[in-house]
């Protein structure tokens, strides 16, 4: 009896798999191309927090204290000045026709109201038809002008200088004090590009050769449910692997994106999120009848790990059911680690609430992968 | 072990996919070192039944033995020594040539591989082209080279399915004569199913099933001479234009152009007389009774067993 385990057959599988993965230009230039094209597309085209937001200065008390006002919102880089009138007329014809997202205006009598003690008010016009371009912007507002005066408020309008913004709105952005969203999307990216190329690269595994015919022929001979299973998974983790360091790369030298915490960390988790993610595929392949049935899985796969793992949308804003469901895929735990080794540097202790799940998870689909595998074609 | 008189020896073998029963309980016994053929219409179940004998499906009932292997259980045992020659060409089609045969050796952990791969390049007359991809090989091509997959491990039992369908005649004479020194000199048993007549004539024996039932089975001789048809050819111009008045003449079961010849067949001879009679002194045609062909008999058996067309 020597048809137990064969290493020798599992080299055999390999073989055929990488030599027929070399042929696939198509496939194997989109499992680069996937990674690339997202990664510039969030990185750069995607900004959630918009900067450089055209906006109309309308003074109706130049003087210094305006002066210094305009200069800080320009130094803010939220907002390029692209007028200064004295019209507030000229600002809201501006809003108008979306030549201007923001119209500051500085109203008459600003500075003796202000060196009085009366708070002036300064009006703040934001074109609101597309409410989160502009938020951020509108949040920092109360304290570029505040901190912008204080400068001004000297000697004996030093006590005009505190009453002058009695409400201080503290912002505390921890971890990514600038609200930079490439910080928080780029990592995010290496969990959502995984779960898109894995899943759909490992379902098609068993699929094609049934397509083809050859899934038959496949199984006339003797080979073993597990040794083609390691035959045809042992590529997409080396796939996985390179698109991970392509990924990390781009990030760091393209992105500049902080990396605090341990690499070889971050590896071994990777390495447990892409396996998770090969039993999906791997299941969703012994399924699934042929091809397109097999990308139409990977689908329904892909978008609840997109929408539903904090990734799109803030998790904890989610509905109560949503997070529950979120919590199952992996890629909500591999988020967490992601963003916590790379950019706040946690340890093992800390990533392993959220490196459990995604074992449990592996182990679950890689039985259901196991057992769902038939021998025969029945 | 049983005796190894019998390559193939099962009883009642039985499938059905849901509702239908593909197989309904055959027997087949092939003597070691024959060549048997397996005939019926598309979807009576010879392909189903191909695929019991190599363990790719689970038959629903039936025992017996694969080389003297419980085919139900000792699966892995039958694959080691038998080649399988599916309908359609199932190797890579984006491995070469070489790379296919390799794969194939390494599976069955065949030694000296290098060497063996490269004699049956040789032996294939494929050398020039084993860098190839199998995709780009012609039909003809394509099937040798399965042909040479599936026997690469010297196996005792050949299971081919249709191994010629769409292939040229010359393809399939040389194809022929590969199946039958496999057999003559090295004593591989072989079931072959296939739709050529020319095809089931070479085989040692036939087997006719229909509907899941084997209906006839023995040497051609034996099939025809069982059949109890009798056959009138009508010859001349105006033969073709006898069939539709010929057609639902009692004791005229059916009839079947032969070129431009008409075969008319009936159990009775007196009624296929009477049915002829009016046209016997027509002066461009010729009738005279002949023994059925295989073909014949075939169609016969296709009509009487309501045989399944998918």
């Amino acid at each position: 009896m020597n048809d137990r385990f064969s290493l020798s057959r599992v080299f055999a599988m390999l073989g055929k798999e990488f030599i027929q993965m070399r042929r696939d230009r198509l496939t194997l230039a989109m499992l680069v191309g996937i990674p690339l094209m997202q990664l510039i597309l969030f990185g750069y085209a995607i900004n959630m927090v918009p900067r450089h937001l055209a906006t109309v200065v309308s003074i109706s008390d130049p003087g210094p204290f305006s002066d210094s006002i305009v200069a800080a919102l320009k130094n803010s880089s939220f907002f390029d000045i692209v007028k200064a009138t004295n019209s507030p007329a000229v600002a809201h014809r501006m809003l108008d026709e979306g030549t201007a997202s923001f119209a500051v205006t500085i109203p008459p009598n600003f500075s003796r109201d202000l060196v009085r003690g009366a708070k002036p008010d300064l009006l703040v016009e934001a074109d609101a038809t597309d409410p989160a371009a502009g938020a951020y912007a509108i949040g920092a507002i109360p304290t570029l002008v505040s901190s912008a005066l204080r400068n001004d408020l000297k000697g004996p309008l030093a006590a005009r200088a505190y009453p002058a913004a009695p409400v201080n709105v503290v912002v505390h952005q921890l971890y990514n004090p600038e609200n930079i969203t490439r910080y928080n999307i780029v990592p995010g990216l290496l969990g959502m590009i995984l779960t898109m190329t894995m899943v759909m690269v490992t379902s098609i595994a068993l699929t094609r050769e049934r397509e083809r015919g050859t899934y038959e022929n496949l199984l006339a001979m003797p080979m073993r449910p597990t040794e083609i299973m390691i035959g045809k998974i042992t590529p997409n983790i080396f796939i996985g692997a390179f698109q991970s360091a392509l990924i990390l790369t781009v990030a760091r030298f393209v992105f500049h994106v902080p990396m605090i915490g341990s690499l070889s960390l971050l590896a071994a988790a990777g390495m447990i999120y892409i396996a998770a993610l090969l039993a999906v595929g791997y299941t969703f392949s012994t399924v699934a009848q042929n091809q397109m049935q097999a990308m139409q899985m990977t689908f329904f796969f892909f978008l609840p790990s997109i929408m539903l793992s904090g990734f799109i949308f803030p998790f904890r804003g989610m509905p109560e059911w949503a997070q529950w469901i979120g919590e199952v895929l992996p890629i909500t735990h591999f988020l967490r680690v992601v963003r916590g080794i790379l950019l706040k540097g946690n340890g093992f202790i800390e990533i392993w609430p959220d490196t459990w799940p995604m074992i449990l998870f592996l182990f679950v689909v890689g039985a259901i992968a196991v057992l769902r595998f038939r021998r025969t074609l029945d | 072990m049983n005796d190894h008189s019998n390559a193939i020896d099962v009883r009642g073998l039985t499938k059905r996919f849901g509702k239908k029963t593909a197989v309904n309980g055959i027997d087949i016994a092939v003597p070691e070192g024959q060549v048997w053929g397996f005939l019926g219409p598309n979807g009576s179940g010879k392909t189903t039944t191909i695929r019991m004998l190599c363990g790719l499906l689970h038959a629903d009932a039936g025992e017996g033995t694969c080389l003297g292997y419980n085919f139900r259980t000792q699966v892995e045992q039958i694959k080691r020594q038998t080649g399988y020659m599916t309908q359609k060409f199932s190797f890579w089609e984006d491995l070469s040539i070489r790379e296919n045969l390799d794969f194939v050796a390494r599976v069955y952990g065949l030694p000296d591989r290098r060497r063996l791969v490269d004699e049956t390049l040789e032996k294939l007359g494929l050398e020039q082209r084993q860098s190839q991809l199998a995709g780009e090989l012609s039909g003809g091509w394509k099937q040798r080279l399965a042909l040479a997959a599936c026997t690469l491990h010297s196996p005792k039992l050949l299971l081919l399915d249709e191994p010629t369908a769409g292939v040229d005649p010359k393809a399939r004479r040389d194809f022929w004569d590969e199946i039958h020194t496999l057999s003559g000199e090295h004593g591989i048993t072989v079931l072959v199913s296939t739709h050529y007549m020319d095809e089931a004539e070479r085989c040692d024996r036939i087997v006719y099933i229909s509907v899941g039932n084997i209906v006839a089975r023995g040497t051609v001789p034996d099939i025809i001479a069982h059949s109890g048809l009798i056959t009138f050819t009508v010859e001349g111009e105006d033969a073709r234009q006898l069939a539709p008045k010929l057609r639902g003449h009692p004791g005229v079961v059916f009839i079947a152009f032969f070129g431009a010849m008409l075969h008319v067949s009936g159990y009775d001879r007196a009624l296929l007389e009477q049915a002829l009679a009016p046209y016997r002194n027509d002066p461009n045609l010729t009738i005279r009774e002949t023994a059925p062909s295989l073909e014949d008999v075939f169609i016969q058996l296709q009509e009487n067993n309501g045989g399944a067309r998918t």
